[in-house]
């Protein structure tokens, strides 16, 4: 049954894929990104990775949507029809397609116990995250704590990706700080969605907040958590307009968070060091080793989460105040 | 006599679930087989309200009294409160960008 239904996904992940292509609608490419993204959820989730498939969920399909949507409001809705050069981009696919299928046929099984991916350090983490951490999560005990080095580069990258977008975005005019929403009111006039999303935002809000702290127990942690706030508020600036949402959360606070967040990983690092440890080893935190761990793990993903969420914000406030800039240009 | 009870609830869970899945059906065609934008939605509106309350009722029944019947519960309300939003939001929307319903011609007339 898994099988068909695995089946059933990865089909409809095709189509969607073939559609993207095709269409000359942005809007509707967009659309389709989401879709893609809820069946690669789906697909995640069969496969047993929830975390993955949360993260996925909330990323893939929700902000990136919103901010996609934000963009498409800048620029024209049709596809510009441009065929200069798909001869070359056709051959460097085909080749690069054809290579991952001769691929495959070296690949293992599913599942397959032996395969060399589970026979590393896989077999390691699963004997003794419960006795190192003390907590049944092992996605989130690799994550933070076995490669927290990969993880603190993740983060790094975050901040990078939205001091990049920041500077593309309000380089012409400087800070864009002046650019907010005068007129527009968001769906103030709409009366049922905005009971409804008023109605959800808290609700969003603390399951983003379960998902934070209970993520060495069930699937979530940082990266999910802050994009669940972000959705929440994202969805408040839809609902009550531009201004609201930065009153709630000012442009400084973005940046805030983004910074701090990073910094808050990176100085535990340093904190282990001038505790006696090594860089992010937790254990030297506290008398008890475990709880030591816990403890930096907690610590960790609240800076990952802040820097997620800021950073997602303050993307999604920098395209909505071009808009509103653009917008009063041409009146 | 406990044991009737369980076979009732597991009749009436099984009914409520092949109801829900017709709804889906119905659904489904409607979207294909509608002529315009409004009428398709109003197709697939049945999947969010009237299939959404079946098969969620039917899975709570087979749950029981359970963390489970709960969460299923939680899911339920969400999806029916913002099913219905987004389909008066997207009507809502079409609406105001001029997109106009498509409507039989009047009788008599020449077409």
């Amino acid at each position: 049954m898994t099988i068909i239904f695995a089946l059933f996904l990865l089909t409809m992940l095709v189509i969607t894929a073939l559609a993207i292509v095709q269409t000359t609608n942005l809007f509707v490419a967009v659309m389709l990104t989401s879709i893609f993204s809820l069946l690669m959820a789906t697909n995640f989730f069969v496969l047993d990775a929830a975390d993955v498939a949360l993260t996925e969920a909330a990323v893939g399909a929700g902000v990136t949507t919103v901010i996609f949507l934000s963009a498409l409001a800048l620029t024209a809705t049709q596809e510009k029809k441009n065929h200069d050069g798909r001869g070359i981009a056709m051959i460097v696919v085909g080749l690069t397609a054809s290579l991952i299928i001769y691929a495959t046929v070296d690949k293992p099984r599913l599942g397959d116990p032996n395969a060399p991916v589970h026979q590393h350090v896989a077999p390691y983490y699963l004997d003794n995250t419960m006795e190192q951490m003390g907590f049944p999560n092992v996605v989130t005990a690799v994550l933070s704590s076995y490669r927290g080095y990969d993880t603190l580069g993740e983060v790094f990258v975050v901040f990078a990706a939205c001091i990049g977008v920041l500077f593309i975005l309000d380089a012409r005019k400087g800070v864009g700080a002046k650019y907010v929403a005068r007129e527009r009111t968001g769906l103030r006039h709409h009366l049922i969605p905005q009971v409804v999303g008023r109605l959800l935002v808290p609700f969003i809000v603390l399951f983003g907040l379960y998902v934070q702290f209970h993520g060495e127990y069930g699937p979530g942690g940082g990266f999910q958590a802050g994009a669940l706030i972000a959705t929440a508020i994202m969805l408040y600036a839809i609902l009550e307009g531009e201004e609201a949402a930065l009153l709630a959360i000012p442009r400084s606070a973005q940046l805030a968070l983004v910074v701090c967040g990073s910094l808050l990983f990176g100085l535990v690092g340093v904190l282990c060091m001038i505790m006696g440890g090594e860089f992010l080893d937790y254990s030297v935190l506290l008398a008890d080793p475990i709880k030591a761990r816990q403890v930096g793990i907690i610590v960790i993903e609240a800076g990952v989460g802040m820097a997620v969420c800021g950073a997602m914000l303050s993307i999604f406030h920098a395209f909505a105040a071009r808009s509103v800039e653009a917008f009063d240009e041409v009146v | 006599m406990t044991e009737y009870l369980f076979i009732i609830i597991d009749i009436v869970s099984w009914i409520l679930l092949i109801v829900g899945s017709i709804c889906v059906l119905i659904g489904g065609l409607g979207v294909l087989r509608m002529p315009d934008f409004y009428t398709r939605m109003h197709a697939s509106s049945l999947t969010d309200t009237m299939a959404t309350l079946a098969l969620f009722s039917g899975m709570i029944l087979q749950a029981g009294l359970s963390l489970a019947a709960a969460k299923l519960f939680a899911i339920m309300l969400f999806l029916l409160l913002t099913g219905p939003t987004a389909t008066y939001a997207l009507a809502n929307s079409a609406l105001l960008s001029g997109h106009k319903p498509k409507m039989d011609a009047p009788k008599g007339g020449s077409l």
